[in-house]
């Protein structure tokens, strides 16, 4: 699952894991930048503002390896559904938009297990900022790109990093052939293609009695 | 074509172009037990004397990372991929924020260890030699590479007269034997085959390291200012006078 913040994704990914679970799927959920061995130095790192384009992108490949050789690796060959709320995207997205090369960050990142299905949440800039505001978010310093210094008003930097962010996801659709979810619609309706693209997929009973179809 | 000293080796860090930096690296490489930091307290020692600024970075010595890899050795939950992840990052931290700006400085720096060290060490681990390679693309070629080379009977004697035989540097974690004696001959005779093989893909200045330590000091020093004369000749931020960076 991709998308950026407040593109709505982790809602979708809740909905979607109790289709799956009430169908009878093994599901099991893992989550980016989420591995206890690098959170200190995240954590560390993002109090001190200490990160740079390089270490952000390097700490996350390790979070990354943690997480594949833990909480992926072992629910796939256990025949598990593996839902994971970003993955390399999210790397390659980011990464780029902070000035990281290109090339650099997907050989790093040559060691993933290739998902599946991989599903973008696409959602504009003011849809995203302003489902954000409304929760009272408060936009985080490297979500908000500020780490970069192009803006010191955070959701004016939210902005433009995030929209060079979307640019980078934008060349991802095309390059892997990521699915593309139209994230502005309502909750029912991305849920509703989000379960049709995962039966197609994983060529499982897709229950259309779980979503109403006419709402 | 193999890229120029003091320039990126692969892809490098597009937000920080490498221009032609008045200063200079040096790396000094070698496994535990060889004399390395020695050498470079000398080597400083010399070359402040002349009056070149110097700059001493070692291995896993980033503020940003030296907490969360001690964690993760004393916690024994490190495998092979993270090992090299978390050692990559703490390099870069120490790339961007101590190598690079002493090199724009004018500074000569002095590396005890340098990728080399997790190259080879990823590297008789089962590491894709060709990922790892790739992942320090963004590192600096130095100027000067020089390996201490030891024999395997003379580090093991020289590490248990010095502090011992340790976890890591025996190899414990590839499970080679669980006599850490026996563990740490195979792994440090594998380690040494490793940098061997690197010698000629990165250059080395290969050293006796057997030799006395006066010895080996006179060798680096007869290479290093060599080195200098040639690359200094008439460089503004290099003329002897001691206003250096």
């Amino acid at each position: 699952m991709e998308g950026i913040d407040g593109s709505g994704k982790t809602t979708q990914l809740g909905l979607l894991a109790k289709w799956l679970k009430s169908a009878g799927h093994p599901v099991f959920m893992t989550e980016w930048n989420s591995s206890a061995l690098v959170k200190a130095a995240t954590k560390a790192g993002k109090k001190k503002n200490a990160l740079t384009p390089m270490t952000f992108s390097l700490l996350h490949a390790t979070d990354f390896a943690d997480r594949l050789l833990y909480h992926i690796v072992p629910p796939l060959k256990a025949g598990m559904i593996v839902l994971a709320d970003r993955y390399t995207y999210t790397a390659f997205a980011r990464d780029a938009a902070r000035g990281v090369d290109r090339r650099w960050v997907r050989e790093l990142y040559s060691f993933a297990v290739k998902p599946d299905l991989a599903v973008y949440f696409r959602v504009p800039i003011d849809v995203s900022v302003e489902r954000l505001l409304a929760r009272r978010v408060k936009l985080k310093f490297y979500e908000a790109g500020l780490d970069m210094g192009w803006s010191s008003l955070p959701v004016e930097s939210f902005r433009i990093f995030q929209g060079k962010v979307l640019d980078e996801y934008d060349r991802l659709v095309e390059e892997f052939g990521l699915s593309v979810v139209n994230a502005v619609g309502s909750i029912t309706d991305q849920q509703r293609v989000f379960r049709r693209l995962v039966s197609q997929h994983l060529q499982i009973e897709h229950d259309e009695e779980l979503v109403d179809e006419s709402a | 074509m193999s890229p120029l000293e003091g320039s990126y080796f692969s892809y490098g860090i597009p937000y920080l172009p490498m221009e032609s930096y008045p200063g200079k690296l040096i790396a000094v490489e070698g496994t535990d037990g060889v004399g390395r930091s020695t050498q470079i307290a000398l080597l400083r020692e010399w070359l402040e004397v002349q009056g070149y600024g110097v700059v001493e970075t070692g291995w896993t010595r980033s503020e940003l990372m030296q907490p969360t890899i001690d964690l993760a050795k004393s916690s024994n939950t490190l495998n092979k991929l993270t090992f090299v992840l978390l050692y990559a990052t703490d390099f870069a931290d120490r790339l961007e924020k101590v190598i690079i700006p002493a090199l724009k400085a004018g500074f000569i720096v002095l590396s005890d260890r340098y990728i080399y060290t997790a190259i080879a060490r990823a590297g008789v681990r089962g590491v894709d030699r060709g990922w790892i390679r790739n992942l320090y693309g963004f590192a600096i070629v130095p100027h000067l590479n020089f390996y201490l080379r030891i024999d395997e009977k003379t580090l093991i004697r020289r590490v248990l007269q010095s502090r011992g035989m340790d976890y890591w540097e025996s190899g414990m974690d590839m499970k080679l034997g669980d006599d850490i004696y026996e563990s740490f001959r195979a792994y440090q005779r594998v380690l040494l085959k490793e940098y061997s093989s690197m010698a000629d893909e990165f250059g080395f200045r290969v050293l006796d390291a057997k030799r006395k330590v006066e010895v080996i000091q006179d060798e680096l020093r007869r290479q290093i200012a060599a080195f200098l004369a040639e690359s200094t000749a008439g460089h503004p931020a290099f003329s002897r006078t001691g206003e250096v960076g």
